[in-house]
């Protein structure tokens, strides 16, 4: 509770100084934000020059509407909201162009399970239990490898999974925020994040275990 | 509780939505459960290496497009 006010403040204080146009806190904003940014935009065009695209065209938008900010979401809530219509415009304006996979992908289903039937017994119990990666040293687990993987597999899920695990455990928004920059329920954000961490799991344990 | 269900109610675990009752059903599996308390595990560090994600640098040249963009704008609203 302490800990989200002071949240808060650090938030009002960062907003301050932005319409106090102090460049640092300009300049601290974009570098704290470009990974999470641009892993977003990944998710709606194609290639890494355009999704830098969405995100420089996220910070002019921000600039240009900081007046009209009322500070009804936080600052973060609002950026990742700009930044989702512009890459969603961006999609939308070169769908003519993707392939079809893209459209295929979009859609794919968020039933059914996300561990394969094969890795239990018929008594639903792990016929070989999933190795906890408590081993792999630290140097490789943080390794550029590994991350390349997380990166790939995080591109490689459907745009409705990759919204929801990058605005939660890339930027850090909370659920709440979530559902609100995407316009999902609760439940909805909750399946899709299971999916989605699931299927980077599934990744990193070909790789890790 | 099987594992094959178990596996299915780790995010609401984790994100703490679970009703007291499964919750308690949850924890009482995991405890008797090597094959679940990995993949928990499993579970948990996937969450901290995607959130390293965040930490990729930005290029040179967009940075000092963007700074310049600043100064455009801190230029205008200050006319």
């Amino acid at each position: 509770m302490l800990g989200a006010r002071v949240g808060d403040k650090a938030a009002a204080n960062e907003l301050n100084e932005l319409r106090a146009a102090d460049e640092k806190a300009f300049a601290s904003l974009v570098e704290r934000y470009h990974g999470s940014l641009l892993r977003l935009a990944a998710g709606y065009v194609k290639d890494r020059a355009l999704a830098e695209d969405v995100v420089q065209e996220t910070w002019l938008v921000c600039l240009r509407s900081l007046d009209r900010f009322e500070g009804r979401s936080s600052l973060k809530t609002w950026i990742f909201g700009i930044a989702l219509n512009i890459a969603r415009s961006r999609a939308r304006r070169e769908a003519r162009v993707l392939p079809f996979t893209s459209f295929f992908r979009r859609d794919a289903g968020d039933k059914g399970p996300t561990v394969a039937s094969d890795r239990f017994g018929t008594d639903g119990m792990w016929k070989t239990w999933p190795d906890p990666w408590t081993n792999v040293p630290e140097e490789r687990l943080l390794g550029q490898e590994t991350m390349a993987h997380v990166r790939e597999a995080i591109d490689a899920l459907p745009r409705n999974q990759r919204d929801v695990i990058v605005l939660r455990d890339v930027a850090g928004l909370d659920s709440s925020d979530v559902c609100s920059v995407l316009a999902i329920s609760p439940e909805n954000q909750r399946v899709r994040l299971h999916r989605a961490r699931a299927a980077v799991r599934k990744s990193l344990e070909g790789y890790l275990s | 509780m099987k594992c094959r269900e178990v596996v299915e109610l780790m995010t609401d675990y984790l994100e703490g939505t679970l009703s007291a009752e499964d919750r308690a059903r949850f924890d009482e599996h995991i405890a008797g459960c090597d094959g679940c308390r990995g993949y928990l595990e499993q579970m948990r560090t996937t969450r901290r290496l995607t959130g390293r994600l965040a930490a990729e640098p930005i290029s040179e040249s967009l940075e000092k497009e963007l700074l310049q963009a600043f100064r455009d704008w801190r230029g205008r609203s200050q006319l």
